[in-house]
């Protein structure tokens, strides 16, 4: 997917995150902070990158304020986050598919 | 990933559990505090902004939290809104056990939503027929056409009176004793049974009023009910208690089917107890009350 | 050298008589000279001790250079008292390498913060570590090791002589002119004095601040006049509504009720709950709100309580006032209802640190304690408990009486959700120890119940009672399974902190961490 704009999911509350995805000429530019960074650090990495390359997003500025989310609760914020730069996320998602 | 089992029509639902589907704190483990069914709320506990965040929060929770035997449904958004056709295709998607379907009118509101539910079972390669169906009833014309709606699909389970919206419709307030709602849910509930399927009562709101709460229970009970809805695990385990047959109910219940299991086997015709005769409907009755207590965890006896 | 909880202590901290950790009785029978204050003598009688600023009295005190003090922490997050002095030590008279002797450190002493960054405070010793103290230290801004001691541990190393306080100052709700001082009677009342007495028996210099001064005699007084040099009265000693922390209010939160009522099980099947128990419980939602869920058992085998020990909050005394507890035996008052029913009720009494924990006396409250309910931020596989440490490493939890109690008791129960975000509360190795695994017995969370494979006894009793069981192992596989296995942190050599068992003995040692870097 393309990222045509700005978009936010997610809160600050515990056992939340909030991501920003922002368009992004080439690459992906992971900005992350977390309460659970040295414990969890590279594994809520390899979360983001893994659900981002599902969604196909191949340019992003992506930032993560993690606050000690579980993996499910990541992936569903970022995967919001996307479809909303893309405005498709009100209706017909690929559940299964582009979303697992 | 998780694949629930198919769900069963009928089994144990005395407490049915309203979490908000945007609250991860809250979803994550809701199955702990042992309440029999969590309805995942997509409706009302969900701004209407944020409708489409909580589909991808509800959709990778059931895919990826092991609720285990708790029994997942959750509530779709009305069908005056613009949200129920989405509801239901990630709701179908995710394999939830089954569908409420929010402020239920008539039997075609039930054929419309089982309508999208076999298309999205379609869509995505989930078991025709799996995803279960309760109506609430939220209204006077829901009320009155309460038979129509439980008997307009064989998913449908029960259906459940919510007391908010039915009390501004009959432009009345919430009644120590519970007279503003009295004939409504003795009509559910005669629809309910004439159909064969479930009946639940409305949550009680305040939770710091125990008291008022274990009132409506204990009512509850008397009328009937199948189980209730609850908005705080702290309402649990009273549901729980009053819901399950006594000492005294399994005791008499356990006579009955001993008698009749040495009656039938002598072959006698008409039945006596304690020297008074019993016709058959006793002994199914005491056979619903020993198949409760068991599933209740209350039964030790052998039968 | 690995101690007996298999944590490796670095030899260069093994000297002057220091020791590894050896089992929690390792120290029994040995004898050793207690520590004595250098005293001034008062003999022409004084009108007043009164000071006329809490400079005056630093400099009758003989404040210098390298000095140690030390405070109570009664007030908590609501003390005015510690940093006051602080200030007046090094920001008004300059003096540098201060040392604190601390009941605990938090968000009232952030001040502190600064001054160990400025190198100015370059020691401390304490219960607790909070707030922005925690993350300073933790950065290795203290040029020795913080000491971790639990409340028993502090008048023991006061006594053995490892702390010696130069300057108590001790807030007082109350004092009159001589420093007869109280918990109560003033404008700032905290009740239980009980962290402050000991220290006034083996400080070189002790000073009372009050805000409210009474006419001559305030009796009965908590710290006496024979032990006071000096008197100051300022404005305010401390806020009264921050006593109640977030971790001494009482909860509403279904989780942590569902898990303080499984407790209540727990004691009520054991041969202990019988006439005359006894019990404390330690800060925290859930063991808090244990007390209310022991009424209906009480009531229900129709048995009393001989005392309750410890912090002592409203809903404990709610249980004296129904004849249901015989004594409250009280260090510190976790809110107004308990800080007012103290000294106003016969056998609501006061208790100083030593009598309530410490080891190397004759026989502390502890000892007689049948059950304590306490916290913890990890329990390990072995049940050793960490209240220290987070599980990212950093210093932000106070031992308090929990080692003590542990140790004491005839049954120590830890109550604590599974999980907390996204942490693993049980695991498979805590990052600190600071309560041995064979002073716990039972854990109970929010996921299920384990009992130490050391209590084959309490596995009888909870067969007994039919209450569900579950190894510490599976509550560990349970945990991980919902956040994921965390990775090891990464440590430096540098020890930020010793933390020494009641006895002394070293415990464990925490590392400055290693902050992640992602690439």
């Amino acid at each position: 997917m393309e990222i045509q704009k700005v978009a936010i999911a997610g809160t600050l509350e515990s056992s939340d995150a909030q991501v920003t995805v922002e368009p992004l000429h080439s690459g992906i530019e992971l900005s992350l902070e977390s309460s659970v960074m040295n414990q969890y650090g590279r594994q809520i990495k390899a979360t983001i990158l893994d659900t981002l390359s599902q969604l196909e997003v191949k340019n992003a500025k992506v930032i993560v304020v993690d606050k000690g989310a579980l993996e499910c609760t990541l992936k569903a914020r970022i995967q919001c986050a996307v479809y909303r730069s893309c405005d498709a996320s009100e209706k017909n998602i690929p559940w299964g598919g582009g979303i697992r | 990933m998780i694949t629930r089992p198919r769900p069963e029509k009928n089994r144990l639902r005395r407490t049915m559990m309203f979490m908000n589907a945007q609250k991860p704190g809250l979803i994550k483990d809701a199955y702990i505090y042992g309440t029999d069914s969590i309805i995942l709320d997509l409706e009302d506990a969900v701004a209407e902004n944020q409708k489409d965040a909580a589909r991808f929060s509800l959709y990778q929770a059931i895919k990826n939290i092991d609720y285990g035997t708790t029994e997942v449904i959750v509530r779709i958004n009305g069908l005056d809104t613009p949200h129920w056709q989405e509801d239901i295709r990630c709701v179908v998607a995710s394999g939830a056990d089954g569908i409420r379907i929010a402020k239920c009118e008539s039997a075609q509101d039930v054929h419309t939503v089982e309508e999208h539910v076999l298309a999205a079972e379609k869509e995505f390669g989930v078991e025709e027929g799996r995803t279960l169906l309760m109506a609430a009833l939220e209204s006077p014309k829901g009320i009155m056409n309460a038979y129509e709606i439980v008997t307009a699909s064989d998913r449908m389970f029960g259906c459940a009176i919510s007391g908010g919206d039915f009390r501004k419709s009959m432009h009345v307030r919430i009644e120590e004793g519970g007279i503003e709602m009295l004939v409504a849910r003795g009509q559910m509930l005669m629809a309910a049974r004439a159909a064969e399927v479930q009946c639940f009562d409305t949550m009680f709101p305040n939770i710091d009023d125990m008291e008022g709460f274990k009132q409506e229970v204990i009512q509850n009970r008397k009328m009937g009910f199948d189980g209730k809805s609850i908005v705080s695990p702290r309402q649990i385990q009273f549901v729980h208690d009053t819901f399950a047959p006594t000492a005294k109910e399994i005791a008499y219940a356990e006579k009955l089917v001993r008698s009749f299991n040495e009656q039938a086997d002598s072959g006698v015709g008409v039945y006596t107890v304690d020297g008074k005769m019993v016709d058959i409907p006793f002994f199914e009755d005491a056979r619903r009350v020993i198949a409760l207590a068991k599933a209740c965890g209350v039964y030790e006896g052998d039968l | 050298m690995l101690n007996a909880v298999n944590r490796d202590i670095p030899e260069e901290l093994l000297k002057d008589g220091k020791e590894v950790y050896q089992g929690k009785n390792y120290m029994d029978g040995k004898y050793f000279k207690k520590d004595s204050p250098k005293t001034k003598r008062y003999v022409k009688p004084q009108e007043t001790k009164i000071c006329e600023s809490i400079r005056e009295a630093c400099k009758k005190c003989g404040a210098h250079d390298g000095m140690t003090f030390s405070f109570h922490t009664e007030f908590r997050d609501g003390d005015y008292v510690a940093s006051m002095v602080a200030k007046v030590l090094i920001e008004e008279m300059g003096l540098k390498d201060i040392n604190v002797a601390a009941t605990s450190l938090g968000t009232a002493q952030d001040i502190f913060a600064d001054y160990m960054e400025q190198g100015k405070i370059i020691g401390a010793q304490t219960s607790g570590v909070r707030g922005r103290i925690g993350e300073t230290i933790s950065a290795g801004k203290l040029s020795t090791p913080a000491i971790i001691r639990s409340h028993g541990g502090r008048p023991r190393a006061v006594e053995a002589g490892e702390v010696h306080i130069d300057i108590a100052f001790l807030a007082a709700a109350s004092s009159d002119c001589c420093g007869n001082a109280s918990g109560i009677n003033g404008k700032s009342n905290f009740g239980s004095m009980g962290f402050g007495i000991h220290d006034a028996h083996y400080a070189d210099h002790t000073v009372i601040i009050t805000d409210t001064l009474v006419d001559f005699p305030n009796s009965p007084a908590s710290v006496s006049m024979i032990d006071v040099d000096c008197v100051c009265v300022v404005d305010r000693i401390g806020n009264v509504d921050k006593i109640n922390t977030k971790e001494a209010r009482l909860t509403d939160n279904p989780r942590e009720l569902m898990m303080a009522d499984n407790v209540a099980k727990v004691i009520a099947s054991t041969p202990y709950f019988k006439e005359g128990f006894s019990f404390q419980t330690g800060v925290g939602g859930p063991s808090l709100a244990v007390n209310r869920f022991l009424e209906e058992h009480m009531i229900e085998r129709n048995i009393t309580m001989s005392f309750a020990l410890g912090g002592t909050s409203t809903p404990i005394c709610q249980l004296y006032d129904k004849g249901l507890v015989k004594h409250l035996m009280d260090t510190q008052d976790y809110d107004q209802g308990a800080a007012s029913h103290i000294f106003k009720n016969e056998n609501h009494h006061e208790v100083d640190l030593s009598t309530y924990a410490n080891p190397a006396n004759k026989g502390a409250y502890v000892n007689m304690l049948d059950f304590v309910v306490l916290s913890a931020l990890e329990v390990d596989t072995s049940f050793n408990v960490n209240v220290i440490t987070g599980s990212d490493g950093v210093l932000r939890g106070a031992p308090g009486g929990h080692p003590d109690a542990a140790a004491g008791s005839k049954c120590c129960i830890i109550v604590t959700p599974l999980t907390r975000g996204r942490m693993a509360t049980v695991c498979d190795d805590v990052v600190t120890v600071t309560t041995p695994g064979d002073c716990v017995d039972v854990l109970v969370t929010d996921y299920g119940t384990a009992v130490n494979p050391l209590r084959q006894d309490l596995i009888q009793c909870l067969d007994d009672a039919g209450i569900k069981h579950v190894t510490i192992e599976e509550l560990r596989d349970k945990a991980y399974s919902l956040v994921g296995v965390p990775d090891k942190l990464e440590w430096e050599d540098q020890v930020v902190a010793i933390v020494e068992a009641r006895d002394g003995t070293i415990l464990d040692v925490v590392r400055k961490v290693k902050p992640l870097q992602l690439d």
